[in-house]
């Protein structure tokens, strides 16, 4: 006599494997799968194509920078300093004669490992959080939600600037504090969808089958709540680069001789009449990179809503 | 509406206590002896014990924060430690300076950033739309302490036509009434320092307001396409008023709804940015205020200036939401 709990998971078990017409689903799959139709539609965006093109410049910039300059980033020069852009210097030389395209390149890698790792922290966290609130609901629900509220309460920078203040002043820790202040934006829109998500028919015929929660949640609720969440994350990136090099030019984050490009920027302050490459080109970078990960956002959006489609 | 607004009131209370608490913590989650960290590594055992003893640091953490709280409450923000001086005195003409920045600021954003988007609405899918929609992009993109320094270097520093920092010119002060000085300008019935005053505010306010101008363009643009395809403008059209009337009469009304939300979350982001534009710009606001209680570990400042910002920040929310639910009839609470 099998127990209930093994009737339940071979149930569970049949859910899956069972198709009366496999050859069929499958074509039917291929015919709608939101993701295929989402990837054509971003190949034909002439702006997400060229998002992509300058997120893939900087990615690659990041990577080969010791290989491409013969410089240092940190390696000082005296006499070469504040030299405008040569032969030599491609983008000129700073208040110490470093190389600034050198700083650049070591910098993009930075602003992208920032960017990414902040919002991974972030995403996982949020995520998370978001789908325990809104499945589980009630007091957890309550709970997690007011906590949301309290941190979207602060401005972000100034979230930001609060655990900077805690923590003390690096990169590191700038990281951290972009990467909470950015949990409750994914816990909510998480949460969003996981309370609409929760009554629709698929979900309580996996209830009705006897599926374990956990079980709904990773294979039912997370799958298809990854659209906004994808676009979020996109999105997310550029304002976490724009956040840490907002800490770095307050001092709250990098600290010298790293060469991050919000910290190039107040480095750059004393000097912006006598060697204004020292400002434009940081500036620059931040803002193409930025522009990049929009534009990918904008782009994955429209694909991903089935509103934009007419 | 009455039952929402007091619904919507009662809302704020766990919040406030939040960011209370928050705040109140940032003193007591500093790692290792925050009166050490506060003081520095050479501070004496003497000075670490005074310190302690003054800010209360000997008490529990909920006498601790009962005492705050209490204080809050009469409107005591404590004192500041680099200056000795009643932190509520300090911060009040800094209030000021950050409103008068955020007012103008979002009086640029809302004034081309509406204008914007309408245009763009209304010539879709010409040049006009996709040059004004870049632009927006564009300026969503662009830090704005970057944008700030390349104002000044331009502006103030290349062509001469715009002061580089401050409120007012160093010399012939102007005397504070209000401490909104272009108030204080006007109340004093001095025009020449109204300009300069005026003047002031150009570079920075241009700053701070650019992010919010070019979200304010992009929600214009797609609130106003999307309510120029509904059926009363259609119907208006119909009648044969112009497409000027049909925009600014009637399509701008029902557009303007969803960018009033976006005018309220962005004002708060006015209220953050502020931090790095009156950093740049010498602006003596709140901003500046933390920033410079930051670099001295005054933490009572930065406390105080952090709750202050939030505070205005969820109050201004909280008019966006009720004047929300007044404008929008079609809304039931």
């Amino acid at each position: 006599m099998k127990t209930s709990e093994e009737q339940r998971e071979q149930l569970e078990d049949e859910s899956q494997v069972y198709n009366p017409n496999p050859y069929q689903e499958e074509e039917d799959v291929e015919a709608i799968s939101p993701w295929k139709d989402a990837l054509k539609q971003l190949r034909k965006s002439p702006l997400a194509i060229t998002g992509f093109l300058l997120v893939l410049f900087f990615i690659i910039l990041g990577f080969v920078a010791p290989f491409v300059s013969p410089y240092e980033f940190d390696g000082d020069d005296p006499i070469n300093r504040l030299q405008p852009p040569s032969a030599d210097h491609w983008l000129g030389t700073d208040d110490i004669g470093r190389d600034i395209f050198t700083r650049l390149a070591y910098g993009a890698r930075i602003s992208l490992i920032t960017g990414f790792t902040a919002v991974t922290g972030a995403l996982v966290f949020g995520t998370l959080l978001g789908i325990i609130s809104g499945y589980f609901g009630r007091w957890v629900d309550m709970l997690i939600s007011r906590i949301f509220d309290i941190l979207l309460a602060f401005p972000s920078i100034l979230l930001a600037i609060a655990v900077v203040a805690i923590l003390g002043a690096s990169l590191t820790n700038a990281l951290i504090a972009i990467a909470i202040i950015n949990i409750p934006i994914f816990g909510r829109l998480v949460r969003s969808k996981v309370i609409s998500l929760r009554e629709e028919e698929f979900i309580l015929a996996a209830k009705a089958q006897g599926m374990k929660r956990g079980r709904i949640l990773l294979h039912h609720i997370l799958p298809n709540s990854l659209a906004p969440i994808i676009v979020q994350a996109t999105l997310g990136f550029g304002t976490a680069i724009l956040e840490a090099a907002a800490l770095g030019f307050l001092g709250l984050g990098a600290q010298p001789p790293t060469p991050e490009w919000g910290k190039m920027l107040s480095d750059s302050r004393d000097f912006i009449q006598l060697a204004p490459w020292t400002l434009i080109f940081p500036g620059v970078s931040i803002m193409l990179v930025v522009l990049g990960f929009n534009l990918i956002g904008d782009g994955l959006r429209d694909a991903l809503d089935p509103k934009m489609k007419n | 509406m009455f039952a929402y607004t007091i619904r919507r009131l009662l809302m704020l209370i766990p919040v406030l206590l939040g960011m209370t608490l928050i705040v109140f913590s940032i003193v007591h989650l500093i790692p290792g002896n925050p009166a050490q960290v506060i003081l520095g590594e050479t501070a004496t055992q003497e000075a670490i014990q005074q310190l302690e003893q003054s800010m209360g640091l000997n008490e529990s953490f909920f006498t601790q924060y009962g005492f705050y709280l209490a204080d809050l409450l009469q409107g005591d923000l404590g004192s500041s430690l680099r200056t000795k001086s009643d932190i509520s005195h300090e911060i009040l003409p800094r209030i000021a300076a950050t409103f008068e920045l955020t007012f103008f600021a979002m009086l640029f954003a809302i004034i081309i950033g509406i204008n914007a988007g309408i245009i763009s609405a209304w010539k879709q899918n010409s040049w006009l739309d996709f040059a004004a929609m870049i632009f927006a992009l564009v300026g969503v993109s662009m830090p704005i302490f970057w944008l700030a320094l390349m104002e000044q270097w331009v502006f103030a520093q290349e062509l001469g036509w715009l002061p580089s920092s401050g409120r007012q010119p160093s010399t012939g002060q102007i005397e504070p009434i209000t401490h909104f000085y272009v108030i204080d300008a006007i109340l004093h019935w001095d025009f020449d320092r109204l300009i300069q005053v005026l003047s002031h505010l150009v570079l920075p306010a241009v700053a701070l307001g650019t992010i919010p101008m070019a979200i304010i363009a992009r929600m214009t643009r797609s609130s106003m396409l999307e309510v120029m395809k509904s059926d009363y403008i259609r119907t208006v059209r119909a009648k044969g008023s112009g497409q000027f009337l049909v925009i600014y009469k009637h399509a701008l009304r029902n557009a303007t709804i969803p960018v009033l939300t976006v005018i309220g979350l962005q004002t708060g982001v006015l209220l953050g940015g502020a931090i790095l534009t009156e950093t740049i710009f010498a602006w003596p606001g709140l901003g500046r205020y933390v920033y410079e209680a930051i670099n001295h570990r005054d933490y009572p400042v930065i406390q105080s200036g952090i709750l202050v910002i939030a505070f205005l920040f969820v109050m201004i929310n909280l008019i966006v939401d009720l004047l929300y639910a007044f404008i929008d009839p079609r809304i039931k609470y």
